[in-house]
């Protein structure tokens, strides 16, 4: 009986990638290169963050404190990252109020505390590097992976210019790709290969961050877990399965 | 004095304490006296006699009482910090995640625990389904069990709005119109159950009390009449043998084992197994892939833009995949909530539906065989179906699969009738054999397999 | 049932075994449960210490600052004010302040560390009014004796400017001064002395 039990659990556990492929689903990204326990890429990821994004995203769920867990101490979050006026205590709040947001961009730009669980990492790592040249947006950059996005590419002088191309696939279908054509503080364009890897780290820190942000206590999470599972399979498993044997000898 | 004699005064007076009524003993007494504490407990646990031959299916009944119990405390624990409000709802969610201590483990453990409940659910309902638990006499446990699988669904549905994300949104947007497509009174009546001419703060509200308070009443009440009719009548078993039919001199049947200790040891076991699995799952994919805690819900409720693909949690989707599945025809899309609705009914009718004079798989003949391999072939397929976007192959291939669940209930007078296998039915129990746990370990593979090759060609 | 011999002791340590391990279990469950009454971050946001500039602050005036929720009186006291104090000594209950009501730092003549900032929780220690700032001296309300203090309007409870109970009134003891610091000659910090 146990032993069809395992099988069946084994079974099941094989059977959850092919169900999270299947969610997935849709869209190619790129893989976000992000490491969860990585507390220095999230730490520049957090300043990343309170730089350039918390000027016009709030990040109401999420509290400077909080910034605890990636190794910040309290003095460093006062010293080097909490604005001015802010409480260690606040929520990463926004001074723009959304009639302000309206007038300027049409619309209040997402709170981004829970950005990373809606959209996913590889959504947002592809998205922050995926700005173009368009001369028919207002803001004069548009994005690869959502088209006509309000928001201006923030890291331009970091990235420096896309542009879109049409290339013909393999298959003869067309596709749109991206190209670099200026390089930026952070890009190197050397005879027409463009070399990105130094921004691309950035973004995968920034990205990284958020995804910490969406959870904060995913790291508590899982070592938690592992002791509770340890505890259940060591322990509570075999005391449960003798006793269960124990008593059963009388049954024939 | 030596140790062994200590020991073996102490055993004496232990044995001495137990013949002559303690302290303990008077209280029972007085309690017994006034409430059938003793009796209660003798009729429903310690002489309640279940047959021996339980297998693997038989530890879902307990386990759904144990998610039960899950759901209920979590669930008042979460009301402590959730506001039933469309302007704080969907961050006080984040709140409790967050800011609440231990909070993210109570709010996944509801959010499992929903899942869970429906995992188990379905596993128990199939049991009953696979060894005839709801024929004779057994029918009232069966439409007591439909009951609580229906206040299921309308409270795992109503729960699922509160976070207010995206996916609750138009999730009860959506099912909420399909009361709307009824003849006649359907527009006034989802806006009667709205509170609003569109899903809003009233229909959260309400949604909340209904959550929090009505359903969960109603569900504990259908759970006690389902024990209670179950005790009344006794358990089934994989045979489908009656074991109160043949009992020793003291009246106990034959086949029957006081239900404590041997299936409470059992049942823990159960129980620690589950554990493992959905400590798991809470600790290490709280989001099942997507599919316990969809991806859009994570947005807050927007009533001016649809997510591109709405999809009800997975728990739903057999049903929803057979209300896309019939089309609309004269002028009107009922048909398709009809269906939906008849679905689930039917379930509750499966008392009379089976003619056959066997209960048991195992001595039924091969045409119930085939007929119950289509329907889960079926079932699983309309899950699938029903989780992902719609195309015109897909929609064909759920159509099949519709008409098919819909045949395994009306055509079972049919079919089942005078339909016996070769090995006629036992008088006794059988127990388990390692042929058989090798066909049942097969039978979850290829389903397993089956189900993921499905989902990945589909 | 049982034609073989059962192994009384096996079984009862078994379920002793078993019993004591699903107590630990049930323990660690019950934990994130119990937590979750504490205070949360939010609360603990709302309750951390609070600054205060008293540069503005002109002696004989009291502020009201908010600290988790309660009032805490600011009140820099006239030399006069502070001069009255050892005269109503034998009419308070409790004037050398010896029950625990202040932090050991405030144990001392005037309840303050700077002799003229007394900050102090402006809840009555009766039943949780707040008293109000009375000044005046000898008002025809409280009578000729009175030398300026706290006067409870619920209950009529009575403390002098050291927020010291008067004798005879309901309220059993002296109002709590909280923990408190000055980060800088002019800026105050309550909650939090470390």
């Amino acid at each position: 009986m146990t032993k069809t039990i395992r099988q069946l659990i084994a079974a099941a556990v094989l059977a959850l990638p092919m169900a999270g492929a299947l969610a997935a689903g849709g869209g190619n990204y790129d893989k976000a290169p992000i490491d969860i326990k990585d507390t220095e890429s999230l730490q520049r990821g957090a300043q990343m963050f309170t730089n350039y994004c918390l000027s016009c995203h709030s990040a109401n769920a999420m509290r400077w404190n909080r910034l605890q867990d990636i190794g910040l101490s309290e003095q460093q979050i006062k010293d080097n990252i909490l604005p001015p006026g802010a409480k260690i205590g606040d929520p990463m709040k926004i001074a723009m109020t959304p009639a302000d947001a309206k007038a300027w961009f049409g619309a209040m730009p997402p709170d981004l505390s829970v950005m990373a669980r809606a959209r996913g990492a590889d959504y947002i790592y592809s998205y922050l590097r995926s700005f173009y040249k368009d001369p028919t947006r207002e803001t004069g950059w548009n994005n690869l992976v959502f088209d006509k996005a309000a928001m201006p590419h923030v890291f331009f002088e970091w990235q420096g210019e896309q542009v879109l191309k049409h290339e013909k696939g393999a298959d003869g279908h067309e596709v749109a790709k991206l190209e670099l054509v200026k390089a930026g503080t952070l890009t190197k364009l050397e005879n027409g290969k463009a070399n990105t890897a130094e921004y691309d780290k950035r973004m995968a820190d920034l990205t990284n961050f958020m995804v910490f942000m969406g959870e904060p206590s995913q790291v508590k999470r899982h070592q938690l877990g592992y002791i509770v599972l340890l505890f259940l399979i060591v322990v509570m498993l075999p005391l449960a399965y003798l006793l269960k044997k124990e008593y059963w000898r009388d049954v024939h | 004095m030596s140790k062994g004699q200590t020991i073996v005064e102490n055993a004496s007076e232990r044995a001495a304490d137990a013949a002559r009524p303690g302290a303990g003993g008077k209280v029972l007494e007085w309690i017994d006296a006034r409430f059938p504490l003793s009796s209660s407990l003798k009729a429903h646990v310690t002489e309640y006699y279940a047959p021996k031959n339980f297998n693997f299916w038989y530890f879902f009944g307990s386990l759904a009482m144990l998610v039960l119990v899950i759901q209920i405390v979590t669930g008042i624990f979460l009301t402590m910090n959730y506001k039933p409000d469309a302007a704080l709802a969907f961050m006080s969610v984040e709140y409790i995640m967050r800011d609440v201590s231990g909070g993210w483990i109570i709010r996944y453990m509801h959010s499992t625990g929903a899942s869970m409940f429906f995992v188990v659910v379905y596993l128990h309902m199939f049991r009953g389904l696979i060894y005839g638990s709801y024929k004779q006499p057994r029918e009232l446990v069966w439409v007591f069990g439909t009951l609580i699988f229906l206040a299921l669904m309308a409270e795992a549905f109503m729960g699922y709005l509160l976070p207010w994300g995206q996916m609750s949104f138009w999730g009860a947007q959506v099912i909420v119109n399909l009361f709307g497509s009824l003849p006649v009174i359907g527009p006034d009546l989802s806006v009667w159950i709205r509170g609003d001419f569109v899903v809003s703060d009233a229909t959260l509200n309400r949604f909340f009390a209904l959550h929090v308070i009505a359903v969960p009443l109603v569900l504990l009440a259908l759970v006690v009449a389902h024990l209670v009719a179950l005790h009344e009548v006794g358990s089934n078993n994989p045979d489908g043998v009656e074991i109160k039919k043949l009992k020793d001199e003291n009246g106990i049947p034959l086949d029957g084992i006081p239900f404590h200790p041997y299936y409470t040891v059992k049942d823990v076991l159960g129980v620690v197994v589950f554990l493992i699995v959905f400590s798991a799952i809470l600790f290490f994919a709280p989001e099942g892939g997507g599919y316990f805690l969809e991806k859009p819900n994570f947005d807050p409720a927007d009533p001016l833009k649809t997510p591109l693909h709405i999809a009800p949690v997975w728990y739903f989707t057999p049903f929803y995949a057979i209300l896309r599945a019939v089309p609309s025809f004269f002028g009107t899309q009922v048909w398709g909530v009809l269906a939906m609705g008849a679905a689930v009914v039917l379930i509750g009718l499966l008392p009379w539906l089976d003619k056959s004079p066997v209960k048991s798989i195992r001595y039924r003949g091969p045409k119930f065989k085939v007929m119950l391999t289509l329907f889960i072939i079926s079932f699983i397929g309309l899950g699938i179906l029903g989780a992902i976007p719609s195309t015109d192959v897909r929609t064909v291939i759920a159509q099949v699969m519709s008409f098919v669940y819909f045949a395994f209930f009306l055509a079972m007078p049919f079919y089942t009738k005078n339909d016996v296998g070769s090995t006629p039915v036992p008088t006794r129990v059988t127990m388990s054999t390692p042929a058989r746990q090798i066909r049942f370990a097969i039978l979850w593979a290829v389903t397993i397999i089956g189900a993921a090759l499905f989902a990945m060609y589909v | 049932m049982s034609e073989q011999k059962v192994d009384a002791g096996r079984r009862r340590f078994l379920t002793v075994a078993t019993t004591a391990a699903g107590g630990v279990a049930a323990a660690g469950v019950a934990t994130p449960f119990l937590m979750s009454f504490f205070p949360s971050e939010r609360a603990k946001a709302a309750g951390a210490p609070v600054e205060v500039d008293i540069s503005k602050l002109e002696p004989g005036q009291k502020i009201n600052v908010e600290w988790r929720g309660k009032p805490v009186w600011v009140l820099s006291r006239t030399p006069e004010q502070l001069k009255a104090l050892p005269g109503v000594n034998g009419d308070v209950l409790d004037p050398n302040s010896e029950m625990p009501q202040q932090p050991a730092y405030c144990q001392n003549e005037f309840r303050s560390i700077k002799p003229e900032i007394l900050v102090a929780v402006g809840i009555c220690t009766h039943l949780g009014c707040s008293p109000t700032y009375r000044p005046d001296l000898a008002p025809a309300d409280l009578g000729p004796n009175w030398k300026g203090g706290f006067y409870c309007p619920c209950h009529g409870s009575k403390f002098d400017l050291a927020a010291r109970v008067y004798k005879g009134v309901p309220a059993p003891s002296n109002l709590e001064i909280p923990p408190h610091k000055y980060l800088t000659e002019t800026r105050l910090l309550v909650g939090d002395d470390k």
